[in-house]
């Protein structure tokens, strides 16, 4: 029943949805590449269900590292190798030019073509296939190639995104809500909705599960949820705190924080026969578990120092070695996929930026200027970092890639959001 | 005749003797009405006692109430501390004066300021939460009266930044 309601919910918050999130793009790079996005040509019956390049082009925009030319100063719209004359593009100083057509009814078929304007040459040709309904993710996925070719970096368009949203409601409860949407905020589903807190919303390794911290029992608890099908599992009741869900690389455990036993301390869950193991086992608060990508070490945050740092356990040896030195506060490391940057709060003459700490160098690099900043993710492929920030007094998320160049805010149309979760890359 | 004058003088000597028997019983009637006024009297007396005592600890236990609510059920913390202030000890020596009359349980809820991370607040909140339950414990409350839980910083109390609200919110709430 608990299923059926929650598949009813999924289904219902998805009809008519719109984007909750705003883009603001605050800060690009120096000099960013030009591009043009010509408009896709729409081989199928009646009208296009989506415009395939204005969601590419956005997401290039959104990356900080390109410039697109807007349609209005295009002087020709080629769709076809064929249609193309350099000249209208060398005009207009523009770099590089994709075109596209798309094609089919509920399986759609998009074919792109990359050509460098100054050497008239074809880059790169491809082509993305899915059900229509999907149309959004398929552009993505064609941003991802096209990012690909001309940074040598993967793009992390065709991911998605979890998030809380809350609603205030003075001397009363507040209104929490578990949304997922797109990498670009676009069609937001609602995934669980509570007058009680929700909180850690976190990824499966194969981006087919989430876990979370839910209070809806009147304590805390951890929660498993599968997205196709909507069907959750309760995976923590005990005394104290249950938070801080983590889930290993290889899918099968899930790192957590319990204070059954007295202090907050890092816990192993076995997925599968729910056998738990203490990690740490300090007086001290022992909390945020993340794990290294080979899957052979914790990160976590502990103030067995005296404030909170970052320190690393090492799951073969069992030893714990202290990561973080620079500053009072280092707190919430999340590993970027090469297991080299770690982004993480950091507190600097009272404020609470985002930052990045090189494992290899020991050197850390405050990302952000704002004053209370919290809850970073690291895009699956290790170029920007989600967060939550305060823009007034309301709560709402912002991105910084690692090396601090790019900025871009992520407002809400309404209400407070935080605690943004970047999804890996989406197994299909 | 004789026989009716023989019958009439029984019937006398059988009115005396039921005169004097009536009067015999009388007085022993009197006696025992007496013995039983005054256990009335005492009854009385004890039930009155028992209303007065009841009334008396009705009224210490208004007293204990009025008090437990006059010092309120918030208890305040400074920044990333969870030691109990004076003030906080003292408010919630009330509570525990009003928790020894009954065998009540009660549930902390700890919180924290929007400052640093959520999940470290939570274990503050927790921090904070225990402390209260501690000094409860210490000073006679057993400890299986007692939950507690940590909403971090959920659920503020003032929701602006800037310590006039995030003094608000380092707290724990007895409930």
């Amino acid at each position: 029943m608990t299923r059926l309601l929650l598949s009813l919910v999924l289904l219902l918050t998805a009809l008519g949805a719109r984007a909750e999130l705003l883009i603001e793009i605050t800060q690009g790079q120096d000099n960013p590449t030009p591009i043009a996005v010509s408009p896709f040509a729409w081989q199928g019956a009646g009208a296009a269900s989506e415009d395939v390049a204005a969601v590419i082009d956005s997401d290039l925009t959104r990356s900080g590292q390109f410039a697109p030319v807007k349609r209005a100063n295009m002087l020709s719209r080629p769709s076809t190798e064929q249609e193309i004359y350099y000249r209208d593009w060398r005009a207009i100083n523009t770099q590089y030019l994709l075109i596209g057509r798309v094609s089919g009814a509920e399986q759609m078929r998009i074919e792109f073509e990359l050509f460098d304007v100054d050497r008239q040459t074809k880059i790169y040709a491809g082509s993305e296939s899915g059900p229509a309904s999907e149309a959004r993710m398929l552009a993505h996925r064609v941003s991802d190639k096209v990012y690909e070719k001309l940074t040598g970096i993967p793009g992390a368009f065709a991911t998605r995104l979890l998030y809380v949203s809350v609603t205030r409601n003075p001397g009363g409860k507040d209104y929490y809500r578990l949304t997922l949407a797109d990498s670009d905020g676009a069609r937001p589903i609602v995934l669980l909705e509570s007058r009680e807190p929700v909180l850690a919303p976190t990824w499966s390794p194969d981006g087919k599960e989430i876990a979370y911290v839910s209070f809806e029992t009147s304590r805390p608890a951890i929660f498993r949820q599968n997205l196709a099908t909507g069907q959750r599992e309760q995976l923590t009741n005990f005394k104290g705190l249950n938070s801080s869900p983590a889930w290993s690389p290889d899918g099968n455990t899930m790192a957590m924080v319990l204070s059954k036993d007295g202090s907050p301390d890092i816990y192993l869950m076995d997925l599968s026969s729910k056998r738990l193991t203490r990690v740490t086992r300090h007086y001290a608060i022992d909390t945020e578990p993340t794990w290294m990508p080979d899957g052979n070490s914790l990160l976590f945050t502990s103030d067995r120092g005296g404030r909170p740092q970052i320190y690393r356990y090492d799951l073969r040896s069992g030893a714990t070695e202290r990561v973080t030195y620079e500053g009072v506060y280092n707190a919430r490391a999340r590993v970027a996929q090469d297991g080299r940057n770690v982004a993480l709060v950091h507190q600097d003459n009272g404020n609470f930026h985002i930052a990045v700490h090189d494992l290899k160098t020991n050197r850390l690099h405050v990302l952000t200027g704002t004053a209370l900043d919290e809850s970073p993710s690291i895009a699956p492929n290790g170029s920007m970092v989600l967060y939550a920030t305060k823009s007034g007094d309301r709560g709402i998320l912002a991105a910084v890639s690692v090396d601090g160049g790019v900025k871009f805010r992520l407002p809400a149309r309404e209400g407070d959001v935080r605690e943004p979760a970047w999804s890996p890359y989406m197994s299909r | 005749m004789k026989h009716v004058t023989v019958a009439g003088k029984a019937l006398t000597l059988l009115f005396t003797a039921a005169f004097l028997a009536a009067c015999g019983s009388t007085d022993t009637q009197e006696d025992t009405s007496a013995a039983e006024a005054a256990a009335e009297r005492a009854r009385i007396e004890a039930q009155q006692a028992d209303e007065a005592r009841i009334a008396e600890e009705q009224r210490q236990q208004r007293m204990l109430e009025d008090e437990a609510e006059r010092v309120g059920n918030i208890f305040y913390f400074e920044f990333d501390s969870s030691t109990l202030k004076p003030e906080a000890q003292a408010a919630l020596d009330k509570h525990i004066a009003l928790l020894k009359t009954s065998d009540k349980s009660v549930r902390l809820e700890g919180h924290t300021d929007e400052r640093g991370t959520r999940e470290y607040n939570l274990a503050l909140g927790e921090r904070r939460a225990n402390s209260v339950r501690d000094y409860m414990v210490v000073n006679g409350i057993a400890s299986y009266r007692i939950e507690t839980v940590s909403y971090g910083e959920e659920q503020p109390e003032a929701y602006g930044s800037g310590e006039a609200n995030w003094s608000q919110n380092r707290r724990v709430v007895l409930k």
